[in-house]
């Protein structure tokens, strides 16, 4: 899927959807129309055009099967406005995708008596376990400072908090280490350049899962600028669950730990026992 | 042909694998061992998180000595008491193992102290072979082989609590065989092997068992100790992949057959001398990644 969708293809589904009858998983997030101001607020010049942000997913569901070797996620949509665009800046459109939050540990290794060992740790409270920002342009020019922190887009800003066992004094070379780590194995990533927009209006993003995706609720977020101010944003749940007899052997590991094991036995026995006999069975004949 | 593991959430390709499996598996079938010492290791090299690789890889030594045990037990070369004894020291040593495990796990010491315990026991281990074995082949080449002596007589023989083991015609104190099983039963749940490589020299030199019963009592041990080891990890930590262990094993079978055939056609002392140079090199590639600086100071964890 790596053409455009037809223009016309979403021009049809634009006035359907504009009419109310947006995506059924579109969660009341934001007021339409109206911006997120909170806090100072950076004046604006003068009330933006009302414009507001249509989307849809290509999917709303990932299934994680025994042969899942990774999942693209088309994010489409469209700016629907009630009078012509303004003439000034082209809009921006930045497309997030995170993943389940989880606790994480980072650990520094230090050399002891020659060899090298763990020393320090620092655990990050809530670090998503997949992020990635699509963005219309370079992410710099198109989205105010103030704006990043007040919506988490940025990596930087995804890791949420530090808790608990702050053995060292200087946090910061770890949550570095663990963008960095993370970045480096391509859990996390900006796409800059990553979504088109076509007349101003039509917008695409395609969005790589990797293959050791883990289980989870996972969200994109869809956010719409103009002058480096957020005017609408919207977030569409994404739902990634191991299928089949992925999920049956993981739900048993966890739950029936026991019986799991003993299966574990049983096959490792089964599988010791016909390779004796079959062994046997060519030796002879 | 990529395959998503369960347990372990990442996506390996099942050939590699299977290959795996079937590289130790020849190993196991051309010397005699379980392989466990090679395939966690090999395990961690292709990106298989520690726990899971220890915890997998007692499982696939079940399936490799659980065959080679009842090929023994036909051939009625299994010492069933000693076995049993042996065992009672072990199913003590690999519930204390999965605990010390577990611990090490939470303070993040696991990869540490596996990796060290390798590099020591594969150390001490390939030395001694590579001494013995080049020795032999020395000795079989300039004139008869040095007489031996039944078993030597030593402090083992002065303790309490004797037993007599009629398959291994010993008449001895049950603690040595207690110990013995304990420290495997350590090592398998710690380093994710059966321990042969510690248990066979052992019951050799420090029991004084004959060389015909040792290999089956041996595997006896090694497959009840992992299969409970298996068993104790699953419970506590959830780190058995049975995704990875079946192409593990399927590859393991058949290489072990192979293993067994070529091994026929090699001279025993050739044999050793091979296995002790491939026991050095595994030892010291895990040495020099514990001295050489780390690409990385920084690593995650879960949790």
């Amino acid at each position: 899927m790596r053409g455009w969708i037809t223009a016309a293809a979403l021009a049809a589904l634009l006035p359907l959807a504009a009419a109310g009858q947006t995506a059924p998983q579109d969660p009341p997030v934001t007021q339409p129309g109206v911006p997120l101001q909170r806090g100072p607020a950076v004046p604006a010049p003068e009330t933006p055009p009302p414009e507001r942000l249509v989307s849809g997913l290509s999917r709303d569901e990932v299934a994680i099967t025994a042969t899942f070797t990774g999942s693209e996620i088309l994010i489409y949509g469209a700016i629907r406005r009630d009078r012509p665009a303004p003439a000034a800046a082209p809009p921006g459109i930045i497309v997030t995708v995170e993943g389940p939050s989880q606790t994480v540990t980072v650990r520094r290794k230090d050399r002891v008596g020659g060899i090298w060992v763990n020393t320090q740790g620092v655990r990050i409270g809530a670090a998503p376990d997949f992020y990635v920002v699509a963005t219309s342009a370079p992410l710099e020019n198109m989205l105010d400072p103030a704006e990043d922190v007040r919506h988490r887009i940025s990596p930087p800003l995804a890791i949420r908090a530090l808790s608990g066992g702050l053995d060292v004094e200087d946090t910061t070379p770890f949550t570095e280490a663990l963008l960095r780590l993370r970045t480096e194995s391509g859990r996390y990533r900006v796409d800059e350049g990553a979504v088109h927009i076509l007349e101003d209006t039509l917008f695409r993003a395609d969005v790589q899962l990797p293959s050791n995706l883990v289980e989870g609720d996972y969200r994109a977020r869809i956010f719409l600028l103009r002058e480096g101010q957020v005017i609408d944003s919207d977030t569409v749940p994404i739902r990634v669950q191991k299928v089949g007899l992925e999920r049956w052997l993981y739900r048993l590991a966890i739950q029936q730990p026991f019986w799991y094991g003993l299966m574990s036995l049983a096959i490792a026995m089964a599988a010791g026992l016909i390779a004796s006999a079959a062994f046997r069975a060519l030796r002879r004949g | 042909m990529q395959i998503f593991l369960p347990i372990a959430e990442v996506s390996v390709n099942a050939f590699t694998l299977v290959a795996l499996g079937g590289i130790v598996g020849l190993m196991s079938g051309l010397f005699g061992v379980g392989g466990g010492f090679l395939i966690t290791p090999l395990l961690f090299f292709i990106g298989i998180p520690p726990a899971i690789a220890v915890a997998t890889g007692a499982n696939q030594v079940v399936a490799s000595s659980f065959s080679g045990v009842l090929a023994h037990l036909r051939r009625k070369t299994v010492d069933i008491r000693m076995g049993l004894v042996l065992l009672a020291g072990g199913i003590a040593g690999s519930a204390l193992g999965v605990g010390v495990f577990n611990l090490l796990q939470r303070v993040g010491q696991v990869e540490l102290v596996v990796q060290l315990s390798y590099v020591v026991f594969l150390g001490l281990i390939g030395l001694t072979m590579l001494r013995e074995s080049l020795g032999a082949l020395i000795a079989s080449r300039s004139a008869a082989p040095p007489k031996r002596r039944l078993h030597e007589h030593s402090w083992v023989h002065r303790l309490p609590w004797k037993m007599k083991f009629r398959a291994s015609g010993l008449y001895i104190s049950v603690i040595p065989p207690l110990l013995v099983g304990l420290a495997v039963g350590v090592l398998a749940a710690v380093m994710g092997v059966g321990g042969g490589f510690i248990m066979v020299p052992a019951m050799i030199y420090l029991l004084g068992m004959p060389t015909k019963v040792v290999i089956g009592t041996s595997l006896f041990q090694i497959a009840a100790v992992s299969a409970f080891t298996t068993l104790m990890h699953a419970v506590s930590s959830n780190t058995v992949d049975i995704m990875l262990a079946v192409l593990l094993i399927v590859g393991g079978v058949v290489g072990a057959q192979i293993g067994t055939h070529w091994g026929a056609k090699l001279r025993a002392e050739q044999l050793r001398v091979l296995l002790a140079l491939l026991v050095l090199a595994v030892c010291g590639r895990l040495a020099l990644d514990l001295v050489l600086r780390p690409d990385d100071l920084f690593s995650l964890a879960a949790g």
